[in-house]
C-alpha cells in the first residue's frame, strides 16, 4: 500500500519532469553516462531499484544544474567578449550601477524553484530507501519471508551471517534476486562502509551500532565477467582498506533455496591424498581460525571457507588459482599489509610451510565448495 | 627607535621579523610559512597522484600512503590554505578599514607563532616515527586503533595551531568591529574587509568543538580517556559530528575570504562598482549562518536515519541560493565593465566556471539517497577540490599577484603569471575533472593502489598527467617570485590603475604607522570617490597631524609558542620516556613564565613624533 503510493508520486514527478522539457536532455544524459564504467561495478549501470532510483536521482540533479551552468555561462562569456577593455576603450569610465532589486528577486526563486523540484524526491527516496518494516515480514506459517543478512565488517574482510536460515558464509555475498534483501550492518574493530555501486548506496558498519537498509538486485549476476558484482569497503579502515573488496553472487530465489539448504547440510570431505594430508595441516594449524562448515552463526575469528573453492578471488581481491593460494598462505602480511591472519611461522612452529605443504593446503582450500 | 628605513644587516632585519607586531610584516610571514607548507602538502599531492597513475603499483607502501593523504589534507588545509589567507586578511584589512594597526599587535604575533610551532610539531611527525595515518578527518574508531604516535602529533599540532587560528579569529573581528575608520560604516567595508569579519565570527563558533573533540583524542589516547572506545561506552559517532560542527563552517572560513578576494578583483578590473553590494553582504552573513546548519550532509551514510538525512538534504540545498546570488553579482558587475584581463583578473575568471562546476556538484550530493553513492568516492574528492582548489586556491594565487605590490612595493611579471595561471587552470581541470566519473564507476577514495581491468585505469593516467600541469604552473610562479625579488623594481601605490579602496591609496612603502592621519571615508569604494574628484592624495583626513602611539615590539609570542612546542612532545612521549614528564613540566614553565613577563611587565610602547613623520614623508619621495 505504501509503496504504490510512493510509486504513484514517481509517476507524477516524472510527469513534472516533462513539464520542464527535461526529458530530452535526460535521455541524451542516461546515453552519455551509462557508456562509463564496468557493468559490474558502476553506479551508472544501477542493477536494482535502490540503485536505479538513485541513478534517476543523479540525473534529475545533473539535469538541473545543467540548466544553471549554461545561464552562467551564457551571460560570463558574453560579458568577457563585449566588455574588454581593448572593445570599449581605454579611457572609458563604466556607469557605476549600484545593482537591481528585480534581478536580485529573479536570480534568488528561479534557484529555489529549481530546488524544490530537486528536494521533493531526494526527501521521498530518503524515507524510501531507510524502509526496513519489511524485515520482519512472516508469512501464514511464521517463517520470515525476506532474507536479512547480518554484515560484519573485520580488518580486511566481510563476514555475511544468514541469522533465519542458520548459516555463515564470507567475502563472497550469495543473495536471491527481484526481491528485497535486508542487511543489519555492523564493524567489529574499526569503521567500515558497505558499498555495492551497481546495487545502490553505501551504509557504514559503525563499531557501536546495527544500521539497517535494504538493496534489491534485478539481475543474476552469472552472466558478467567475472560472474559477480563487486563490493567495496568505502570507508578508510587502515592500511589495506582498499584491498578490502568483495564480491557479490546474485541467483534466482530458487537456486538460492538450494544453495542455502546445501550449506546447511555440507559436510566437507577431502577427495584424494594430496587434499587428504592437506586437511591434516588445515586441522592443526588453521581450523582455529577458519570454520569449513557453512552451518554456523558470525564471530569467526577469520573468514569462514565453506565456500572457498567457489569462490572469484583468494583474499577477497587476487584471483582465485593455486598459485595465489599458495602465496597468500606463505606471507599474508606482504600482499595484505595490517590483515591479522599469521604469518606461517607463528602457527607451524615457526617454520615457513615447505612447498609440499602450500600444495596440500591449496588443493584442499580449492576443494572446498558447495556448488560443485 | 627612528621611523627612517635604514639597511639592515641580515641578523638585525630578522630579529625584526622575530619580534615583530607589525600586521603588514607579519602577513609576509604568514605568506611565507603559508607557501612553504603548500608546497609540502603539493609535493605529498604529487606522490599520491604518482602512486595511482598505473593500477597495482607499488611506488609507495600503503600505510605510507595513508600518512601521506592524511598529511596533505591537514597540511593544506591548516597549515596552508587557512594562513595564506590569514596572510591576506593582516596586509589588506587594516588599510582597507583605515586603520593604525590591528587591535591587538601582541595577540596577532602570538596566533602566528602558536600557527607555525603547531606546524612545525605536525610535520616533524615524519622523521619522528611516522606521521598520521587516519585520514584529515581522523574518525574515532580508526584514529585510536591507528599505531605509533601518527596521531599524536595530529591531535598536538592541530590544538597547538588550533589556538593561533583561534587567535587570530577574535582579533580580526575586534579589529573590524573596533578600528574602522570614521565614516567607514558597516554598509561601507570592502567586500574582503566583510568576509574576513564573517569568517572570523564563523573561526569563533567552529574552532571550539573541534578543541574539544582534540583534547577527547589526546586524552582517549594518552590518558585512557574512554570518549569514543566504544567497549568502555563511549561512541566514536561524537567525534564525527564535533569533527564536522567544525569541520563544514571550516570550509566556509576558506572560501568567504576567497569570494571577497574575487569581489575586490571583479570590481577593480572591471572599474565598476560592485554589483548589489548590499545583497552580496547580506548573501555573505546569510552563508555563513547556513554554514553551521548544514554538518551532517558529510555523515549521511553514517544511519542517522532519514529525518535526519531530510532535513539535512533541504538546508543544504539552501546554500545554494545565497552562493547563486554571488555569482550572478559578479557576473552582473563585469556586465557593463570594462574589464582588463590582467593576471588576478584571468584568476577571478577562471574561478567563475570552476568554482559554479564545484557548486552544482555539492547540490548533487546535497540529495542524500543519491550521495549515498557519492559518499567516500572518487566523486567526493573531486567536488571538494572543484571548490577548494577551483575557489580558494584560485583566490589565494590571485591575491599573490594582486597584493604583491602591496605587500612589497613590487610587480611580479604579468607574463609569467600567465603561464603559471594556464598551467594550473588547465592542469586543475585535468586533474579532477575526470575524477566525478571515477567516483561514479566505483572508486572509492582513499585507496592506495587499484585493480586492473576495473575501467579505472585510464582515467587515474589523465588525472596523473594533470598533476604535473598544476606542479609545473607552481615552479613557474615560484620562478616568477625570485626573479621580482632579485629585481626589485619599485612600482609605488595604486600600481593597477584603478584601485578603489583605501589600501590602494596609502603611499608606498607603507609607513610601519600606516595612515599618518586618520582617513575620513566618504562612501563604498573611497579612493575611488577621492580620484573621480580629483583628489591627488586620495584621501581625505578625519584628523589634524599628531602624534602616534605605536606598539613595541616583542620575542614573547615567538618564546611562548616554543614552550607549547616543547610541552607537546612532553605529552607525546608521556608514559614511554623518563624525560617525557620534565619535558612537559619545561615547556608548560616556559610559557606560562612568558605569559607572566607580559602581565608583570609594563610595556606602553612608543611615541612617533609629528617631525619624524614629516621628515618620513620626504624620506619616501
Amino acid at each position: 500500500m505504501n509503496t504504490t503510493k510512493k510509486e504513484g508520486f514517481d509517476l507524477a514527478m516524472m510527469k513534472g519532469l516533462k513539464k520542464w522539457r527535461l526529458y530530452s536532455l535526460l535521455a541524451v544524459l542516461t546515453i552519455f553516462l551509462s557508456g562509463c564504467g564496468e557493468e559490474y561495478l558502476s553506479t551508472l549501470t544501477p542493477a536494482g531499484q535502490v540503485g536505479k532510483e538513485q541513478f534517476n536521482l543523479l540525473l534529475l540533479s545533473t539535469g538541473i544544474m545543467a540548466i544553471v551552468i549554461v545561464v552562467v555561462l551564457i551571460i560570463y562569456v558574453l560579458a568577457i567578449v563585449k566588455f574588454r577593455r581593448s572593445k570599449v576603450g581605454e579611457n572609458v569610465i563604466p556607469k557605476q550601477v549600484e545593482g537591481s532589486m528585480t534581478l536580485e528577486i529573479i536570480w534568488t526563486v528561479i534557484p529555489i524553484l529549481l530546488l524544490i523540484v530537486l528536494a521533493i524526491p531526494t526527501v521521498a527516496y530518503t524515507y524510501k530507501h531507510a524502509d526496513v518494516s519489511g524485515m520482519t515480514a512472516v508469512d501464514a506459517e511464521g517463517n520470515k519471508e525476506a532474507v536479512t543478512v547480518n554484515v560484519t565488517a573485520k580488518l580486511y574482510w566481510w563476514e555475511f551471517e544468514y541469522p533465519d536460515l542458520g548459516i555463515v558464509t564470507s567475502q563472497e555475498l550469495v543473495v536471491p534476486t527481484n526481491e528485497k534483501v535486508y542487511f543489519n550492518l555492523k564493524a567489529a574493530d574499526v569503521k567500515h562502509s558497505f558499498w555495492i555501486p551497481t546495487a545502490g548506496g553505501k551504509m557504514d558498519t559503525n563499531v557501536e551500532n546495527v544500521n539497517q537498509f535494504y538493496l534489491t538486485f534485478d539481475k543474476e549476476s552469472a552472466g558478467l565477467k567475472d560472474g559477480v558484482f563487486y563490493g567495496k569497503c568505502a570507508e578508510l579502515c587502515g592500511p589495506s582498506h582498499a584491498l578490502m573488496d568483495f564480491k557479490v553472487k546474485t541467483i534466482d530465489r530458487k537456486d538460492f533455496d538450494v544453495w542455502a539448504e546445501t550449506m546447511k547440510t555440507t559436510e566437507h570431505v577431502a577427495q584424494g591424498e594430496l587434499a587428504t594430508s592437506g586437511e591434516e595441516i588445515f586441522t592443526t594449524s588453521c581450523i582455529a581460525c577458519h570454520a569449513t562448515s557453512g552451518a554456523g552463526t558470525a564471530g569467526g575469528v577469520g573468514p569462514n571457507l565453506a565456500t572457498f573453492g567457489d569462490r572469484n578471488r583468494v583474499a577477497g581481491f587476487m584471483d582465485l588459482t593455486e598459485e595465489n593460494v599458495k602465496n597468500w598462505i606463505n606471507d599474508p602480511e606482504s600482499h595484505k599489509p595490517g590483515n591479522l591472519m599469521p604469518q606461517p611461522e607463528e602457527i607451524n612452529n615457526g617454520e615457513k610451510f615447505s612447498e609440499e605443504q602450500l600444495d596440500a593446503l591449496a588443493e584442499y582450500l580449492m576443494g572446498l565448495s558447495v556448488e560443485k | 627607535m627612528s621611523s627612517i628605513a635604514k639597511k639592515k644587516g641580515f641578523g638585525a632585519s630578522l630579529w625584526d621579523y622575530l619580534t615583530t607586531v607589525d600586521h603588514k610584516k607579519i602577513a609576509i610571514l604568514y605568506l611565507a610559512a603559508g607557501g612553504l607548507f603548500f608546497v609540502i602538502g603539493g609535493i605529498e599531492a604529487m606522490l599520491i597522484r604518482i602512486q595511482l597513475a598505473k593500477p597495482d603499483n607499488d611506488f609507495v607502501s600503503a600505510g605510507l600512503f595513508n600518512e601521506i593523504i592524511t598529511m596533505h589534507g591537514t597540511t593544506m588545509i591548516f597549515l596552508a590554505a587557512m594562513p595564506l589567507l590569514f596572510a591576506f586578511m593582516n596586509a589588506v584589512m587594516p588599510l582597507q578599514i583605515g586603520a593604525r594597526d590591528v587591535a591587538f599587535p601582541f595577540l596577532n604575533a602570538l596566533g602566528f607563532w602558536l600557527f607555525l610551532f603547531g606546524g612545525l610539531f605536525l610535520n616533524l611527525s615524519w622523521f619522528m616515527g611516522g606521521a598520521p595515518d587516519a585520514g584529515w578527518t581522523s574518525y574515532a574508531s580508526l584514529s585510536l586503533a591507528s599505531e605509533g604516535h601518527g596521531v599524536d602529533f595530529y591531535a598536538l599540532g592541530l590544538q597547538v595551531s588550533g589556538a593561533g587560528t583561534y587567535i587570530a579569529g577574535i582579533n580580526f573581528l575586534v579589529t573590524i568591529i573596533n578600528m574602522r575608520a570614521p565614516g567607514m560604516t558597516y554598509m561601507r567595508m570592502p567586500l574582503f574587509t566583510w568576509t574576513t569579519f564573517v569568517a572570523s565570527a564563523l573561526i569563533l563558533f567552529a574552532f571550539p568543538p573541534l578543541t574539544v573533540g582534540l583534547f577527547f583524542l589526546i586524552f582517549d589516547r594518552m590518558f585512557g580517556g574512554n570518549f569514543f572506545d566504544h567497549t568502555m561506552g563511549g561512541n566514536t559517532i561524537i567525534w564525527e559530528h564535533l569533527f564536522w560542527i567544525f569541520g563544514h563552517p571550516e570550509v566556509y572560513i576558506l572560501i568567504l575570504p576567497a569570494f571577497g578576494i574575487f569581489s575586490e578583483i571583479f570590481s577593480l578590473f572591471s572599474r565598476k562598482r560592485l554589483f548589489g553590494y548590499s545583497s552580496m553582504v547580506f548573501a555573505t552573513v546569510l552563508i555563513g549562518f547556513l554554514g553551521f546548519m548544514v554538518w551532517a550532509h558529510h555523515m549521511f551514510t553514517v544511519g542517522l536515519g532519514p529525518t535526519a538525512n531530510a532535513i539535512f538534504s533541504v538546508a543544504t540545498m539552501a546554500i545554494a541560493v545565497p552562493t547563486g546570488m554571488k555569482i550572478f553579482n559578479w557576473l552582473l558587475t563585469i556586465w557593463g565593465g570594462s574589464i582588463k584581463v590582467t593576471v588576478p583578473m584571468l584568476y577571478a575568471l577562471g574561478f567563475i566556471p570552476s568554482f559554479v562546476a564545484g557548486g552544482v556538484t555539492g547540490i548533487m550530493q546535497a540529495a542524500a539517497p543519491l550521495d549515498y553513492q557519492l559518499h567516500d568516492s572518487y566523486f567526493i574528492v573531486a567536488h571538494f577540490h572543484y571548490v577548494i582548489v577551483g575557489g580558494v586556491v584560485l583566490a589565494i594565487l590571485a591575491a599573490v599577484h594582486l597584493y604583491w605590490p602591496l605587500m612589497f612595493n613590487q610587480m611580479l611579471s604579468e607574463k609569467l603569471g600567465k603561464w603559471t595561471f594556464w598551467f594550473f587552470f588547465i592542469g586543475f581541470h585535468c586533474t579532477f575533472f575526470i575524477q566525478h566519473f571515477l567516483g561514479l564507476m566505483g572508486m572509492p577514495r582513499r585507496v592506495f593502489t587499484f585493480g586492473a581491468d576495473q575501467g579505472w585505469d585510464t582515467f587515474n593516467l589523465i588525472s596523473s598527467l594533470g598533476a604535473i600541469l598544476m606542479a609545473i604552473g607552481v615552479i613557474i610562479l615560484v620562478v616568477n617570485v625570485i626573479i621580482t625579488i632579485v629585481k626589485n623594481e619599485k612600482v609605488g601605490n595604486d600600481p593597477w590603475g584603478d584601485g578603489r579602496t583605501l589600501e590602494w591609496a596609502i603611499p608606498q612603502p607603507i609607513p610601519f604607522y600606516n595612515f599618518k592621519q586618520t582617513p575620513l571615508v566618504r562612501g563604498l569604494d573611497t579612493f575611488w570617490i577621492e580620484k573621480q574628484e580629483g583628489n591627488k592624495e586620495g584621501m581625505t583626513y578625519a584628523e589634524p597631524l599628531s602624534d602616534i602611539h605605536m606598539p613595541n615590539g616583542s620575542i614573547i609570542p615567538l618564546v611562548m609558542s616554543f614552550g607549547l612546542f616543547v610541552a607537546s612532545f612532553g605529552a607525546l612521549y608521556n608514559g614511554e620516556k623518563d624525560w617525557a614528564i620534565p619535558v612537559l613540566v619545561l615547556g608548560l614553565a616556559i610559557t606560562f613564565a612568558s605569559m607572566a613577563i607580559r602581565s608583570i611587565k609594563d610595556d606602553h610602547g612608543f611615541h612617533v613624533h609629528k617631525e619624524d613623520i614629516l621628515k618620513n614623508e620626504g624620506g619616501n619621495k
